[in-house]
């Protein structure tokens, strides 16, 4: 089996210099290239970089979005040395961002814009109609029982989690609840009401056990993030903030794959390597942006990636240690739940925010290493996360 | 938690619902498993080589990587590995609620499944279940499954 050794080649060498967002709607009336050039000029300005500065660009999408060399090419980028467009859903989030990085400290490219851009409620719902069947074989034996929407998909892994850790419906209430009260403090966010158990407890059911206010948001947005060297990083605009640590890894499919538990993520694996390649442990992180499509990946990834002893995520809740002022602040922009959902990269947007400590309201004081992560390996198969600190 | 009074008299169908469900055509790899429904017989792949067994048909073993496999009656007895309770259906032709299962089967592999002929109330996690078939226009059936009656 191949050995994770260099996993460390990453390490504080190259930076996040810029980033930057489109508005969130339920209707963008634009496309998705426009988006992603909205996202991409906003990170532009914010690193103080010209479009002229790219060399590299990354996005990742599921067939939904403009494509990453159309993106450059109206970008006007007239020698691109990276291009990369990678397949995927929310497991892939991260690994792009790393890709970058990665890019930019082998000399690849000097730097990379990476972004995700999505119509996501007002033209192409995941898994929803006006849509071809999938192609895997494995969709043989999904489609003909009713089965394609990912709250389907992950309501049974909800279900199979909440079994094994005796979590209720209050647990992850509280999930929903904590998110809502940070998206509070974020004029982005789509959801700002704060939401009372009531609310939670008596909301419809969507696939039993999840219920609507355990799902994301459905969004139409873009964020783009500017990766460069660590050196350049420094003489730009922004406080940079380091790509101290990458992973990537496999995960569960729905049959399986040799794993036989899916009550323990792919985080469980990729974890002791992000740490190792970031050189730090859990107990360093300050603030965490956890992948958020469903409520209960939240604390499954609170205990996969080692911040929370497994079985007690319900009383980090309870006792609010994963809300601003607590011990592990836990998706301070609101998340997918409440901020809105751009496929895992505005969580990796808000980790820079906090590390520049420019989050207002939401700033997590002296916060200097936070933990990103994408889905954690479900139902696509793969899995991604970054550890990022703040210069200096 | 668990489901809500209001279907909790719900079935989620039978096995001789309606095929209102869509099959994508089965390829090279899984024919033969879409083949045996035809004669009403549930197959999961056995390897020659390490006698490893999976879930869904693929061109190699998961298991030792070789590529001679076979298709292997199973008993159709299993338990419910994990469900749902669809109340938002995905397609206006499906009419929710209705129950999707991964059933891990005696022989180890699981499969995704409908659990039919049961209330939703007697819904859980490691409940045994037996096989039953739904017919498809065509001439194949889909395995769907049911409580076991004699558990």
């Amino acid at each position: 089996m191949a050995q994770s050794g260099g996993g460390a080649v990453l390490r504080d060498r190259t930076a996040v210099a810029g980033v930057g967002w489109t508005e969130y709607t339920k209707n963008s009336g634009v496309s998705t290239l426009a988006l992603a050039l909205r996202a991409v000029r906003a990170a532009l300005d914010d690193a103080g970089l010209e479009h002229s500065d790219v060399d590299g660009v990354a996005c990742h999408r599921v067939g939904d979005s403009a494509s990453a060399v159309l993106v450059a090419h109206v970008l006007g980028i007239r020698d691109l040395r990276f291009h990369l467009d990678m397949f995927g859903g929310g497991g892939t989030s991260h690994q792009v961002v790393a890709q970058a990085a990665l890019a930019v400290a082998s000399g690849i490219a000097d730097t990379v814009v990476c972004w995700r851009a999505v119509n996501a409620r007002s033209e192409f719902r995941m898994g929803g109609t006006g849509r071809a069947a999938p192609d895997a074989p494995e969709f043989q034996y999904q489609l003909p029982y009713g089965y394609a929407t990912p709250p389907q998909q992950f309501a049974m892994l909800d279900r199979a989690w909440r079994h094994a850790r005796g979590a209720t419906a209050e647990d992850l209430g509280r999930v929903a609840i904590a998110q809502r009260a940070h998206a509070a403090l974020n004029d982005r966010a789509m959801m700002r009401k704060p939401l009372t158990m009531d609310e939670y407890l008596s909301s419809r059911l969507i696939a039993d056990p999840l219920r609507l206010y355990d799902c994301c948001l459905e969004t139409d947005a873009a964020v783009a993030l500017v990766v460069t060297g660590a050196e350049r990083a420094r003489d730009l605009r922004q406080t940079p903030v380091l790509v101290s640590g990458a992973a990537t890894g496999g995960g569960h499919t729905l049959f399986s794959n040799g794993r036989a538990d899916p009550t323990v993520s792919a985080a469980a694996d990729l974890a002791p390597r992000l740490y190792a390649a970031a050189g730090i442990g859990p107990e360093t992180v300050d603030v965490a942006e956890l992948y958020d499509a469903f409520t209960f990946l939240v604390p499954l990834q609170l205990e996969d990636y080692g911040l929370v002893p497994r079985g007690e995520t319900g009383g980090f809740y309870a006792d609010g240690h994963a809300s601003l002022g607590g011990r592990l602040p836990v998706n301070t922009h609101g998340g997918h739940l409440s901020e809105g959902y751009v496929h895992g990269l505005n969580h990796v947007a808000e980790a820079v925010t906090q590390l520049r400590g420019t989050a207002g309201e939401r700033q997590v004081p002296g916060a200097e290493v936070a933990l990103t992560t994408g889905q954690p390996g479900y139902v696509g198969g793969t899995s991604s996360a970054l550890v990022l600190r703040r210069d200096g | 938690m668990g489901t809500e009074a209001s279907t909790a008299e719900h079935t989620g169908g039978n096995a001789e619902s309606p095929p209102e469900y869509r099959v994508p055509p089965p390829d090279e790899v899984t024919a033969g498993w879409w083949d045996a429904t035809r004669e009403r017989r549930l197959v999961v792949q056995r390897c020659l080589d390490c006698a490893h067994l999976q879930h869904y048909p693929r061109a190699l073993c998961t298991a030792c990587g070789k590529t001679s496999l076979e298709f292997t009656d199973v008993s159709g007895r299993g338990r419910i590995d994990t469900y749902s309770v669809t109340h938002r259906a995905p397609r206006p032709d499906l009419t929710p609620p209705y129950v999707v299962a991964r059933v891990r089967l005696a022989e180890g592999p699981v499969l995704l499944t409908n659990i039919v002929d049961c209330p939703l109330d007697r819904l859980a996690c490691d409940l045994p279940v037996v096989l039953a078939w739904r017919p498809l226009p065509d001439g194949r059936a889909l395995p769907v499954f049911r409580p076991d009656p004699d558990a």
